[in-house]
């Protein structure tokens, strides 16, 4: 017992001594930490800017789907670590050659979900807007895409918790992040404090990023919480029909986290 | 006025959803399209706001040809009310009613007024204007649905099987709120069906559409259940239209009778000569509510001295308004009744008289002339 206090000690004390240091601003675990969150998040932000006006293309000119979703499908299966290095003569030693192709890998998770969640808005719904005099543009905008988000965003919450694990990867370049302190500081030297203040860092920013997405969700689509009324089995069938976009369908459309390495 | 010149919708596997059809539906009426499944109902109503661009003929609105119109634009002036209500779910209820205002640039405080103006025309609690519409019944939903389509004031309304999701009493108060609503607003109402009842209950005029999509009759309700123009109508309308044409004759035409009606104050002596020629007597409370009906025979068998408010009655079953129902309620309340007569009420439910089978069979009779 007192020995696993001593070395969650060690390595607190290392992270403590390790944090930052004044005067040397690429030196320490806060450094590593802001990078990580750099890559992670310029990654998922350009995968999804990527994702939106795609999967509106594909749910506008349904066989550009197929295709696209092979050809994304295809990169994916490519190691993470070969695309790194593939990028490399292109992109140098630059952020660039982590964030294309983990923004890359954002678009292929969030892609089928934004198809999805425009695919499952209800015929009724649109066709109501179209009876009303939506044209097609503000129906897409103001009614499809809204009525899309909470499978979008489940979408999102897969894919930024698998990038947020897969910029570790990038620091065989030389990038990564919290990724460094494992690779460099801890493998190389044979020393556990680096690893785990890495491996603990990663998780929770990815809880947090989690928790931000969820609260987003709950920002954005209130309407999607179905929680103030109890409900008989046939009024339950009948909202799923007029909003079937509550936690059901997400949990049934998003796909499970990829194992992506 | 609504007018439909040779219209005809081809589609290019060779169905016919509607042939020529040459058909006017009068402003501020309630015209009904009714016919089978697939026989071009919604593809005729969806003509009217080009949701369907007929492949050959033309549809006029007040005489312009809509083809000149914007379709965005033209369909902002028409309301339509779908099966589903068709509600945007990421919306509250007040924002539903009010898509068609804000859409017309309406500003949004002035839009959400007139929202819940609304929502107490079609009879919903203004507390529900806050709830998404998962939150509300198939019922309200639709209340929902209307009031949405009334929004802007439009002079047309579409209604596509607007009730058929809801169950039997619902449909009817729903039929109910809509027929007062139309008293109010003076609407030009299409209304597409597939129930033959709904069709008579609500329409001035009532279209009936067979396989194909052509018309098979364009009538009023009454004439439609009298003279079915062929076969197919006949069958359609179905076998008891006899009954249902009934509904067109008030109850106010019976002769109804007041010599069996009696206070349950009066002792079993008094009554006993009308039992005499009458197999039932009526007993009512001094309010003239009726209480049962007791059979001639119980009266002669029971001891002289009982007031007829001490002894067991029969129930009388379900009543009808002399002021406001028709033969049909009449009859049915007559056949329903165990004494084989029915109990005429006036609008605060006080008796006015009974009518018996003889009475009733004297007016069914000079009915069918
Ligand atoms: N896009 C389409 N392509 C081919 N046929 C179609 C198309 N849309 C509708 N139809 C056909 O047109 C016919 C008329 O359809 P419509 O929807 O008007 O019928 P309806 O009378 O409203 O029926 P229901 O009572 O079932 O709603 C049907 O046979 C239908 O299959
Ligand atoms: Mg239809």
């Amino acid at each position: 017992m007192s020995t696993t206090l001593d070395w969650a000690e060690g390595v607190l004390g290392w992270a403590v001594a390790n944090w930052s240091h004044p005067g040397e601003p690429d030196r320490g675990v806060l450094p590593r930490l802001l990078e990580h969150i750099r890559l992670a998040y310029s990654s998922i932000a350009i995968g999804l800017a990527l994702a939106i006006p795609l999967g509106l293309a594909c749910v506008r000119w349904r066989i550009l789907y197929p295709p696209l979703l092979t050809g994304v499908n295809v990169l994916y299966a490519v190691p993470s670590i070969a695309l790194f290095f593939l990028m490399l003569p292109y992109t140098g030693f630059s952020d660039w050659t982590a964030i294309v192709p983990l923004a890359l890998y954002t678009l292929v998770i969030l892609l089928p979900n934004v198809v999805d969640g425009l695919r499952q808005v209800p015929d009724h719904v649109r066709q109501a807007a179209v009876a009303m005099g939506f044209g097609p543009l503000r129906r897409l905008i103001s009614v499809e895409t809204p009525v899309a988000l909470p499978i979008i965003i489940a979408g999102l919450r897969v894919a930024s918790v698998a990038t947020i694990s897969m910029v570790s990867v990038a620091s065989l370049v030389g990038l990564g992040g919290l990724g460094r302190l494992i690779l460099s500081d801890g493998f190389r030297r044979q020393f556990d404090a680096p690893i785990i203040v890495g491996i603990v860092l990663v998780v929770a920013l990815a809880l947090v990023t989690d928790a931000l997405l969820v609260l987003a969700q709950r920002l954005l689509t209130p309407w999607a919480r179905r929680d103030r009324r109890p409900r008989t089995g046939r009024a339950l069938r009948r909202a799923a029909a007029a909003a079937p976009t509550g936690a059901e369908t997400i949990g049934s459309t998003a796909g499970a986290p990829p194992g992506k390495g | 006025m609504i007018t439909f010149e040779g219209a005809a919708k081809h589609y290019p596997d060779g169905t016919v959803a509607v042939a020529d059809l040459d058909l006017t539906v009068e402003t501020g009426r309630t015209t009904v399209f009714v016919g089978p499944s697939g026989s071009g109902k919604t593809t005729s109503l969806r003509m009217i706001n080009r949701m369907v661009e007929p492949t050959r003929g033309i549809v006029r609105v007040d005489g312009v040809d809509i083809r000149d119109r914007d379709p965005a634009l033209l369909r902002r002036g028409i309301g339509y009310v779908i099966q589903q209500a068709g509600l945007f779910p990421h919306r509250t209820v007040l924002d539903n009613i009010a898509t068609v205002p804000l859409l017309l640039g309406v500003r949004k405080r002035t839009a959400r007024a007139r929202a819940a103006e609304l929502m107490e025309l079609v009879g919903l609690e203004p507390s529900m204007g806050r709830r998404w519409p998962h939150q509300l019944s198939g019922g309200q939903q639709q209340r929902v649905g209307v009031a949405r389509a009334l929004a802007a004031d439009p002079p047309i309304l579409l209604m596509d099987e607007p009730f058929s999701a809801v169950d039997p009493v619902v449909r009817t108060g729903l039929q109910d709120e809509l027929l007062r609503l139309q008293r109010e607003l003076r609407k030009t109402i299409v209304f597409v069906t597939h129930d033959i009842d709904e069709a008579v209950r609500l329409g001035d005029r009532i279209a009936v559409f067979r396989p194909g999509g052509e018309l098979a009759q364009y009538d009023t309700p009454e004439r439609l259940l009298t003279e079915p123009a062929d076969a197919f109508v006949e069958s359609f309308v179905g076998h008891d239209r006899g009954v249902r044409r009934l509904s067109f004759f008030p109850a106010r035409s019976l002769s109804l009778r007041e010599d069996v009606v009696c206070g349950d104050d009066l002792k079993v002596e008094d009554v006993l000569h009308i039992a005499e020629g009458h197999p039932w007597i009526l007993v009512i409370d001094a309010a003239r509510a009726p209480l049962g009906w007791i059979a001639a025979r119980a009266l002669r068998d029971s001891p002289t001295g009982i007031r007829l408010g001490e002894m067991e009655t029969v129930p009388y079953g379900h009543t009808f308004s002399v002021e406001t129902d028709s033969l049909r309620a009449a009859l049915d309340a007559a056949v329903l009744s165990p004494a084989g007569r029915a109990v005429g009420v006036d609008e605060d439910g006080c008796v006015i008289g009974v009518v018996g089978q003889d009475d009733l069979g004297t007016a069914l009779w000079s009915v069918t002339d």
